[in-house]
């Protein structure tokens, strides 16, 4: 793996100019992806944060090939990409190994892209699918998808006096990835650095689908400071909002147990979208149980597996 | 087709791409201008260790001659994650002059 000092002189790939807000963590994951995917990359983006911010029509923030579809069908764009490149390098036309990158945020993956991403893994492209999770639909105005926790106030789960926040666990699409017998599949922070580009290097050497699943802070869409984003995604590993963990080959491992994990609340009320739920114990309660479970489940796959 | 720096001018519809396709990248596009505050770094503490560099959102630290933190305020939009990474506190915010 390079280190930091030779990554800082690769230059950037995804440029300086995209009309991200202050403090997006997105764009810190999308520039990690391209230092360590290089130049001989092709990226497919479903609609989102990070493909508006990154393509103001006629520019792009990508120094490689880019490709837009439609919000629900980047991962089927790239396997037809992907298709074209096997076939063509069988007749000796393209000599070059070229990578394939797909992402999209949350709503991009979680809800609308879901059965093109399931369709592109079951074929087995050889094709790495990032997601960024930035817990609801910020692009058009914080909507909730089926990624945005319990208890968040987005604009369609309104936090009033009855009705607390959105009154669903989100879904847990990392291990809907791993029931499709993927030899990779993984969750990160931007915290987490060098973790993070452990993973990335790890997929993308593989010979197949992998999918990366990486929380990314929101400062608009979580009210949060946006000089505190890393704080946050730091705080999400300790508290076990966000457990970082892969699975290879059938085998789970936790990148990182928190020795003493810190209350949620530390996490929950450095954000907006959780300030309503500051008297509401038994909300906070459901919160801790429901993480803790999900923890422990995790742990005992991890003990299982191995 | 004119051209501003690494901005292309579009005089009218005939100057467009017939089909989407990207003529270059956002680089024209200066979100210095964004800022509110502005990061200083203190050379003197700052240890060149990259940290703030791994976590800036807008690409904007660059390296000076000594191999440590520089600013490039053309494209930073002052939103501070380099002061609170920085473990030395090398970094810190003062107000934008006009």
């Amino acid at each position: 793996m390079p280190t930091i000092k030779e990554l800082t002189r690769t230059g950037d790939l995804f440029t300086s100019g995209h009309r991200a807000c202050a403090g997006c963590g997105g764009t810190i994951i999308l520039r990690l992806l391209m230092a360590n995917a290089g130049k001989n990359t092709v990226v497919g983006a479903a609609t989102g944060c990070m493909e508006v911010v990154s393509t103001i029509y006629p520019y792009t923030s990508w120094d490689v090939n880019f490709v837009h579809n439609a919000f629900e069908n980047s991962a089927a764009t790239v396997s037809g990409i992907e298709t074209a490149y096997r076939a063509l390098k069988k007749k000796g036309k393209i000599k070059k190994d070229i990578k394939f990158i797909a992402y999209g945020g949350d709503g991009g993956t979680f809800d609308i892209g879901l059965q093109s991403l399931s369709g592109a893994v079951e074929r087995g492209h050889n094709m790495l699918y990032l997601c960024y999770n930035n817990g609801a639909y910020m692009n058009t105005g914080i909507q909730r998808s089926s990624a945005t926790p319990f208890g968040a106030h987005t604009t369609t789960s309104p936090a009033g006096s009855k009705i607390k926040g959105k009154m669903q666990q989100r879904k847990d699409l990392t291990e809907i990835m791993i029931a499709h017998d993927m030899k990779y599949v993984a969750q990160a922070t931007p915290h987490n650095w060098s973790d993070l580009s452990n993973k990335i290097n790890k997929a993308l050497a593989l010979n197949g689908p992998a999918f990366i699943n990486v929380l990314s802070p929101c400062p608009l869409g979580w009210g949060s400071d946006p000089a505190q984003s890393i704080q946050i995604a730091k705080l999400a590993v300790e508290t076990l909002y966000w457990p970082v963990y892969e699975y290879e080959n059938g085998k789970y491992k936790i990148n990182i147990k928190p020795k003493k994990p810190k209350d949620i609340e530390e996490f929950l009320f450095v954000q907006n979208r959780f300030k309503h739920l500051k008297n509401e114990k038994e909300l906070i309660d459901k919160i801790r149980k429901h993480l803790n479970e999900k923890w422990n489940e995790l742990l005992n796959k991890e003990k299982c597996t191995n | 087709m004119k051209k501003d720096g690494d901005k292309i001018i579009f005089e009218n519809a005939a100057d467009l791409p017939d089909m989407a396709k990207s003529m270059g990248t956002t680089r024209f596009n200066k979100t210095g201008t964004w800022r509110n505050e502005r990061p200083i770094v203190d050379t003197d503490k700052c240890t060149g260790c990259g940290i703030c560099w791994k976590y800036c959102p807008d690409m904007s630290i660059l390296e000076d001659e000594n191999g440590k933190a520089a600013i490039d305020y053309e494209f930073c939009k002052g939103c501070a994650i380099c002061v609170e990474v920085c473990p030395v506190k090398a970094i810190s915010m003062v107000e934008e002059e006009k």
